[in-house]
């Protein structure tokens, strides 16, 4: 039954995967053309081959005229075959990473309107592991196919007919045998698998411990653990090396022993040939023929069990990547989709129902009505669930059930590019792109002139620095933001804002990365900022806190208490307490 | 990757063996050929059946011959890559148990893995081809060519021409395409790197809605990536149809020449079968010779980063075993320049136990100094806070104490003595310490607390949880201290994990007790409770308490301010609100009432 559905499971994906091919059909069919041109005339080689030895009989009897003739043919078919070899092998290279271009191109595509639902749930390392490295061993897998599979079975299948025309008998010799190899093949590899899997798992075992205590190596050295990890350490390593040398031993016994068989084939063609041949059945060339086949015909077999396994395993790396490309994506905007436009930073969330799973409850009855210019401050402990809320307001999610709206406009009905575009976001975690500062700060407003974007630096203090740097606006952030420190970041976080400045905010009071004095310099620009904008705090700091006009008291993702500093203080609930434990000194 | 191979030493019979049983199942695979000239040129020539069956039987033993040696090679190429990789695994990983922490800054933790990882697993298959392969595939080549010699002279040269073409051309396409095939890495690395890039910075690229410049930029290095990849495709595609070519000309040319030796009644007819068998033999060594040149390369670039790692020594020497004595005793004497301070502290006459004498530290390829001429003294029972704004070098200076880092210039003293005259491990031993990642290990909560102490009773353990205020997380959990932590604490909140780290340095009842930063997760009142009950603790130790915010350290015994590296300011709370103005303005970014406080204390 599960075979049946890994096999049906099979089918689909190369159904899609030869969609992917349909686009590179001309090549397809020239490379299967060029495959069979290859293969023929590779095996017609033996066969003159062994005609010009029937010509070299003894002293005296040699017809040059005739040798002549042949080797002339000979000479053809050599050219004829290499040509072929060769358009073949760029066909194949054409197909298969036009088809992993292809792929990857859908794949991207795909990751930039999923639904971060999907992103934030799955390992970014696993998602980027199926666009590069699945897709890679897929191209691998399939390349191998195409120039080993195919040809080996046509090899095979020459092989049988140019054996069959010269002779039956020593035919069946060589089909009759050629199994054994198969056989003894399958069989080490039966008994290997089993060391491969305990291989496979010390290896785990001990990649997770490295992991972790490398990963960590100042802690185990803090408290002098150090003896007793690499204890642990040679107990995992000893058993790896156990299985390891058996995996590794039983596997390499196949090679030498299909070899081995091969070798019996080889002997029994020549016994079979040569009896044959004294009773004249045929010729020492056609005999030296068969040899050659002999070597030929046992080759594809033992490589066809390999490519199946590689195809297998492309196979099911491809199914990984389609599974990634059909994931559902973010609802499509409607059609008639307005743009946004003339905010003056009216919100309203009106009866909002959210959660991320259906059985743990977050969100409820949520209605909150935000006047341009207002300021809501969001408090709670860590983990509230504040990016919960960011997450409805960009829409990076949407609501279970109510709305939320901008200018009375349910933010659904509008395009996310138009929605997103007028709130200015600055997050705790502060993401730079893999590009120059000027890249990174124009990115809200490509078009913005330099004056204006040194203006929006300065402001955010972060022109002094960026001024210090190597190459000022020019110098290129490493990935993630690695030459800069995470205050620095954040500066450029908020002169990425600060230029273009949009009517809504949305704005992480980031403590952990600047220290309290340098926030204090960026407040004021901040405060600037704000000034005529509606914006959402994450706050850590009374003063803004005071200051906002709606605070949101959140705690496990709930909105527990909503209300003014006074009215909240009035109420004497969790905001009270949270107040009282921090601040009152 | 030289020096790896001193962890071949102990199998050194084995990387003996094994070529050698290769070498000798290649030449009983060298002698079929001629058994097989025989039986065309005596057998069937002579209409001798005996003779025929009697040489397939010895081609039979042949193989069996061969099979037993190719096993037994195997055996030992297995048993010695596998037993050199254990061997090599353990090394590196002990190797970096002790490098200092200013090496694993410059190596990485993520390259330490890699290296562990699927480098050594690189290195491994390499050494088992290379002994498996790297002797027999030459041995056949050479093999065949002598073989043809002992055939007919004047035939072997046509092999004596053959292999050297074929050898370049092979090795000569390889040498092309190696640098290229780098060069799709980097391509790829691209692409990975965009993909990488546009899941972390998803939040951040959707709301400024970058959605189709981002897909423009992938598809610009995807299209390089596949340009490229083509490119080297054409070329590595040369070399099968190029020593086709080569080969079959060569055939072409063995059998005339071989035609015309024949009509001469130089050669045999089986003889001119057996030199066409050794020419085919060369080819399909030759193109597993070039496989196999591709792996070893890839496997020596591996063994040279694992290399790497050995060479990097911990750079932390121990002073002379003297030199410490000379500082233990010295240590309350002579203390120039302090003798005036002494008097201002409470405790002036006992050894400080921690003393910080005009220290600076740099780090290896840093432009500017990390601090700066630190010069402060610890006495038993004192808590020393810590402040300054990020990058002030406040972490820095408290992992001076466990000899994290070594000052670069100035001293660190341990009750009078060096830090670096004492062993690592004694020194550590002393210290308690929080970082400021909160790291927990995979086991259970009683196994990470005996990270302090192996042998701590329970009651020690519970007397830690209780001060680090982390009995609720405890006895909040099914199990309580059996619960299973998994890998990296993941099942532990932050505070949790703040508290549960700081209970695991308290369980060994430190004299030197760190806090770096480590409080942050909790709130203000858990920061309080725990700062009260580490301030009761029966040992007295020293406290060192890092923090940005001032109420962590307003009741220090001393506050050291630090500013770029540079101490400026160094008193207690009130000291410092009164005269340190970067101490002002971190109490005014954080509170509004500094004034009031000033009048009140007055």
């Amino acid at each position: 039954m599960q075979n049946k559905d890994r096999r049906q499971r099979q089918r689909t994906t190369i159904r899609k995967v030869l969609l992917y091919i349909r686009n590179y059909w001309i090549f397809l069919i020239l490379s299967l053309l060029l495959a069979v041109v290859t293969v023929v005339s590779t095996l017609y080689l033996p066969i003159l081959t062994g005609q010009v030895i029937d010509q070299i009989l003894g002293p005296g009897q040699v017809d040059f005229a005739r040798i002549g003739g042949i080797l002339l043919v000979m000479g053809i078919v050599i050219a004829v075959t290499a040509l072929a070899q060769w358009l073949m092998n760029v066909c194949n290279n054409k197909i298969t990473y036009g088809v992993v271009r292809d792929i990857r191109r859908d794949a991207f595509a795909k990751i930039e309107i999923l639904p971060l639902k999907y992103i934030d749930g799955h390992s970014h390392g696993e998602l980027v592991s199926r666009v590069v490295a699945d897709v890679d061993q897929f191209a691998d897998g399939l390349l191998m196919g195409f120039t080993q599979l195919f040809t080996g079975v046509l090899t095979i299948v020459g092989t049988l007919g140019f054996m069959l025309s010269v002779h039956v008998g020593i035919t069946l010799v060589v089909v009759l045998i050629t199994p054994v190899s198969l056989f003894v093949a399958s069989f080490i590899a039966k008994r290997t698998y089993t060391m491969f899997r305990k291989q496979s798992e010390a290896r785990g075992e001990q990649t997770a411990l490295i992991d972790e205590m490398i990963g960590n190596q100042k802690v185990v050295q803090a408290f002098g653990q150090e003896e007793k990890v690499l204890r642990q350490f040679d107990e995992i390593n000893e058993r790896l090396t156990h299985f390891s040398l058996r995996a590794t031993f039983f596997s390499s016994i196949t090679n030498p022993s299909t070899r081995f068989v091969n070798g019996l084939v080889y002997t029994g063609v020549g016994v079979v040939g040569s009896l044959v041949a004294i009773g004249g059945g045929i010729t020492v060339g056609q005999l030296s023929c068969f040899l050659s086949y002999a070597n030929q015909y046992t080759k594809p077999f033992n490589e066809i069990s390999g490519v199946v396994t590689e195809l297998q395993n492309a196979l099911a790396c491809a199914a990984r990547v389609l599974e990634l490309i059909e994931e559902e994506p973010q609802t499509p905007e409607p059609a008639d989709a307005a743009v946004l436009t003339g905010v003056s930073g009216n919100v309203t969330l009106d009866q909002v129902y959210f959660s991320y799973t259906a059985d743990q409850k977050l969100i409820e009855d949520f209605n909150l009505k935000v006047e341009p210019g207002q300021r809501v401050a969001i408090v709670g402990p860590t983990g509230c669930g504040k990016t919960t809320l960011i997450n409805l307001l960009m829409r990076f999610y949407d609501v279970n059930s109510g709305r939320i709206a901008v200018e009375g406009k349910d933010i659904r009905k509008v395009t996310r590019g138009s929605l997103r575009e007028n709130y200015g976001m600055v997050l705790q975690e502060t993401w730079l792109k893999n590009a120059t500062i000027r890249e990174n700060l124009l990115m809200g407003k490509p078009e913005a002139t330099e004056e204006e974007m040194v203006a929006a630096a300065r402001a955010a203090h972060a022109h002094s620095f960026i001024r210090r740097l190597p190459k000022g606006y020019d110098t290129v952030i490493g990935e993630e933001g690695g030459s800069l420190s995470a205050g620095q970041r954040q500066l450029l976080c908020i002169a990425r804002v600060m230029l273009c400045l949009p009517p809504m905010l949305i704005l992480d009071e980031a403590t952990s990365s600047i220290d309290t004095r340098t926030e204090m310099k960026i407040q004021n620009a901040f405060a600037a900022m704000m000034q005529g904008r509606t914006s959402f705090i994450v706050a850590h700091r009374l003063s803004t806190i005071q200051s906002a006009d709606v605070i949101l008291y959140m705690q496990g993702g709930r909105v527990l208490e909503q209300g003014s500093h006074q009215q909240l203080l009035e109420k004497d609930g969790y905001y009270a307490k949270l107040y009282r434990s921090q601040f009152a000194v | 990757m030289r020096k790896l191979l001193v962890y071949m030493k102990d199998y050194r019979k084995e990387s003996v063996l094994a070529p050698l049983f290769k070498m000798l199942e290649a030449a009983f695979e060298l002698l079929v050929p001629l058994v097989v000239a025989a039986m065309i040129d005596v057998g069937i020539a002579g209409q001798d059946k005996p003779y025929i069956l009697k040489m397939s039987l010895l081609m039979v033993a042949l193989g069996v011959i061969g099979l037993v040696c190719s096993i037994t090679a195997q055996y030992f190429s297995a048993k010695a890559a596998v037993g050199f990789a254990g061997k090599l695994r353990h090394s590196l990983f002990a190797h970096v148990q002790g490098l200092s922490f200013g090496e694993l800054d410059t190596l990485g933790a993520s390259t330490l893995i890699t290296r562990m990882t699927s480098d050594i697993n690189q290195v491994q298959s390499g050494v088992n081809l290379v002994l498996r392969l790297f002797l027999r595939s030459p041995f056949i080549v050479f093999g065949a060519m002598v073989m043809a010699f002992t055939i007919d002279f004047k035939a072997a040269l046509i092999f004596v021409v053959t292999i050297p073409l074929l050898s370049v051309v092979v090795f000569g396409i390889m040498l092309i395409s190696i640098p290229l095939y780098k060069k799709v890495q980097g391509r790829l690395d691209k692409v990975l790197g965009i993909t990488r890039e546009n899941l972390a910075g998803v939040r951040v690229l959707r709301a400024f809605h970058r959605e189709k410049q981002e897909e423009e930029s992938f598809e610009a290095a995807n299209y390089d990536l596949t340009h490229m990849q083509n490119f080297v495709g054409r070329i590595t595609a040369v070399m099968n149809p190029v020593t086709y070519v080569i080969i079959n000309s060569a055939l072409m040319a063995l059998l005339y020449t071989g035609a015309v030796r024949v009509d001469a009644g130089i050669l045999t007819q089986g003889q001119v079968v057996a030199l066409v068998n050794y020419m085919s033999q060369i080819l399909v060594e030759l193109v597993k010779l070039a496989n196999l040149i591709i792996t070893v390369t890839k496997a020596v670039a591996c063994g040279n980063r694992i290399q790497s790692v050995f060479e990097v020594e911990n750079s932390q020497e121990q002073l002379a075993a003297n030199a410490s004595q000379d500082t233990a005793f010295s240590g309350n004497v002579d203390r120039p320049g302090h003798a005036g301070r002494g008097q201002e502290l409470p405790l002036a006459g006992q050894i400080p136990v921690v003393e910080f004498r005009h220290v600076s530290l740099t780090y290896p390829g840093a432009g500017a100094a990390t601090l700066e001429d630190v010069d402060f003294a610890a006495y038993p029972g004192e808590t020393i806070g810590i402040i300054g704004g990020t990058g002030s070098g406040k972490s820095s200076l408290v992992h001076l104490i466990p000899r994290f880092y070594d000052a670069t210039d100035g001293q660190v003293l341990y009750r009078g003595r060096d830090v670096r005259s004492l062993p690592v491990k004694e020194l550590r031993s002393k210290v308690g310490i929080v970082l400021q990642k909160a790291v927990l290990f995979e086991g259970t909560i009683e196994e990470n607390l005996r990270w302090g102490k192996e042998d701590a009773t329970k009651e020690e353990l519970q007397a830690a949880l209780n001060t680090a205020q982390a009995a609720e997380v405890v006895a909040g959990k099914e199990d309580g201290l059996s619960e299973q932590v998994s890998q990296g604490g993941r099942n532990f909140s932050g505070g949790q994990r703040q508290r549960l780290t700081i209970a695991r340095a308290l369980v060994r009842k430190p004299e030197i007790l760190i806090l770096d930063d480590s409080a942050s997760a909790l709130d203000y009142a858990t920061d309080a409770r725990l700062r009260k009950a580490i301030g009761e603790l029966p040992d007295q130790p020293v406290v060192f308490v890092v923090s940005q915010r001032t109420s962590s350290i307003r009741q220090a015994d001393k506050i050291l301010v630090l500013e770029d590296g540079a101490v400026v300011g160094m008193g207690t709370h009130l000291e410092l609100l009164k005269n340190c103005q970067v101490y002002q303005e971190i109490y005014d970014s954080q509170y509004q009432d500094r004034m009031e406080v000033l009048r009140n204390a007055e």
